[in-house]
């Protein structure tokens, strides 16, 4: 059995674009053990800060005939991670227990050449401590033995209202990852680079129905009349006892 | 991508270092072997020191680079797989052997500043080959993931230090004046020629990655409506180029002129100080422009605000 390999797949036929992932995970990664995610100007006129997770919003087609796709990014803890090999330091790494990829904020110097080998734009520098940071995967939430197991999730999917986010061993054939990517079409992004990502979105899926022209007729009516049934006669019992008139 | 200037610094003042000193070492190499005139070790060992100084204000400069300085030394430890880590070696190392070097000439030992020598000379080939392999190893900026990125930074490198060298020798009144002047020409010319070949194909590249693998979405028009944030980020201030491409087309411009034409008629006029002067502020627009025009994959992600 391959190693285990922790992992978010995203569905962005269920996304609303409500960023709620956004805030929760800002709000858990700010408050934790590991330092504050630094913002800078946070009420100025042009404020910038550290986001591990973000939301963002693409159409496609011409108007009127467009779509809008709700489009939440953030690291994606990729098998082959191109960001951990060019880390002067071995701070970068991916661990061998989970495969979630992560920075040992002691030992980062704060180079930012990791940031420049990710083709997602998922490393994000901390100028409040001079490091890199990234997606965790809620590293000190999902193995925290005083939560309740249902909440040993990353904040993100408990804040999903739209349960779009769905976290697990995309290397179990039997979890819920897994069974998602495999029954809903589920792929990684930017594939023509190698990396592997071990996060998966599952695509956008139209419900449709088709009715035929004979179906709206009712195929039992021999008079072929739609409109008023012949009369009883005026004899024929009724519920109410009284006339059937 | 965003020019940092302690990274411009950093490589433009290690590679003048690294070219004078390989152009102290072929001087040497010239004399030795081709039985040219007699040269002091003197010389040698002020172009050794020359270089040495260099290096260490390009390590001085790199140091602003870091946002953790204090913890630099541990950017040696992984250098089975980074190209920084071993650029961090590397440096030095090199100037470790250039002390000795300079040295080792000072004290008239002339076949013990042949082999370090020697080995100077291929450690700032080593050395060279590192800092171009940091930047064309990024395989997410097409204009520098290619081998023109090491052979630019080695020939403008061995440019400005010969160029420099023949600057020293003139001045320090050395009978190596001449092989030094010629050969900085012919480097300036072979660093415009490779330089301008990157240009060109670089102009001509395409990207690998579009909107559609990007989001993974099959559809043939696809626009981005918000980042997901009004205000600026990392991803923003990294990755995007201040000025544009206005700005890029005008410091190319500038560094074609600034780095080679001018440098080669102020040779060819016999100024060679005038010229390196000159050229080192050209290669640091050089250097300005490389950085500007990357153009790295993560920038679709970061097209549109609302």
């Amino acid at each position: 059995m391959p190693k285990k390999q922790l992992a978010l797949v995203i569905d962005l036929n269920v996304c609303v674009g409500c960023h709620a992932c956004v805030t929760s995970c800002k709000e858990w990664n700010t408050s934790g053990w590991a330092g504050p995610l630094s913002d800078v100007n946070p009420y100025g006129a042009d404020p910038t800060g550290v986001f591990f997770n973000r939301v963002q919003t693409f159409e496609c087609g011409t108007f009127p005939d467009t779509e809008t796709i709700h489009f939440p990014k953030s690291c994606l803890h990729c098998e082959e991670p191109p960001c951990v090999p060019v880390c002067p330091t071995g701070a970068s790494y991916k661990r061998e227990a989970d495969g979630i990829v992560l920075v040992d904020y002691d030992k980062c110097i704060g180079c930012k050449y990791c940031s420049w080998s990710c083709p997602y734009g998922a490393r994000e520098f901390d100028p409040g401590q001079g490091v890199m940071k990234k997606c965790t995967l809620c590293v000190d939430r999902i193995y925290d033995m005083t939560l309740p197991e249902d909440r040993r999730k990353p904040a993100c999917v408990l804040a999903c209202p739209s349960s779009a986010r769905i976290f697990g061993d995309i290397n179990d054939p039997n979890s819920d990852t897994s069974k998602a990517i495999r029954d809903n079409g589920g792929f990684q992004l930017m594939p023509e680079w190698g990396t592997r990502p071990s996060n998966h979105y599952l695509p956008r899926r139209k419900t449709t129905m088709t009715v035929h022209r004979d179906e709206l007729v009712r195929v039992d009516n021999p008079l072929k009349v739609e409109g008023e049934l012949p009369r009883p006669a005026f004899t024929t019992p009724t519920i109410d006892g009284a006339s059937s008139w | 991508m965003r020019p940092a200037f302690s990274v411009l610094f950093l490589t433009t003042l290690i590679g003048a270092g690294q070219g004078l000193l390989i152009a102290m070492v072929t001087g040497q190499i010239f004399v030795t072997l081709g039985g040219g005139p007699e040269v002091s070790g003197g010389f040698f060992a002020g172009g050794g020191l020359l270089a040495l100084i260099l290096l260490g204000l390009g390590l001085v400069a790199s140091m602003f680079h870091l946002a953790n300085p204090q913890r630099g030394w541990r950017a040696a430890s992984r250098w089975r797989t980074s190209w920084l880590s071993r650029e961090v070696i590397l440096i030095p190392l090199l100037c470790g052997l250039v002390l000795l070097y300079a040295l080792a000439h000072l004290l008239s030992l002339r076949e013990v500043s042949l082999v370090l020598g020697l080995l100077s000379l291929l450690v700032c080939l080593a050395l060279f080959v590192c800092t171009g392999m940091i930047y064309a190893c990024v395989r997410f900026i097409r204009q520098w993931a290619s081998a023109w990125t090491v052979v630019n930074y080695l020939m403008m490198g061995l440019a400005s230090g010969f160029t420099l060298a023949a600057g020293y020798a003139g001045l320090a009144g050395s009978a190596l004046a001449g092989f030094l002047t010629a050969a900085a020409l012919a480097l300036t010319l072979a660093a415009l020629a490779a330089r301008l070949t990157q240009l060109w194909l670089n102009a001509r590249g395409t990207a690998r990655s579009c909107m559609k693998t990007a989001i993974g979405t099959h559809h043939t028009q696809i626009r981005q409506i918000t980042q997901g944030f009004m205000g600026q980020s990392f991803n923003t201030q990294e990755f995007f180029t201040p000025g544009g491409a206005e700005a890029i087309r005008g410091l190319t411009l500038l560094f074609i002129l600034a780095g080679f034409v001018a440098p080669l008629g102020l040779i060819v006029l016999g100024v060679p100080v005038v010229a390196f002067v000159i050229q080192f502020v050209g290669l640091m627009a050089e250097r300005w422009v490389f950085f500007a025009a990357g153009e790295h994959v993560q920038n679709l992600y970061y097209q549109a605000k609302a």
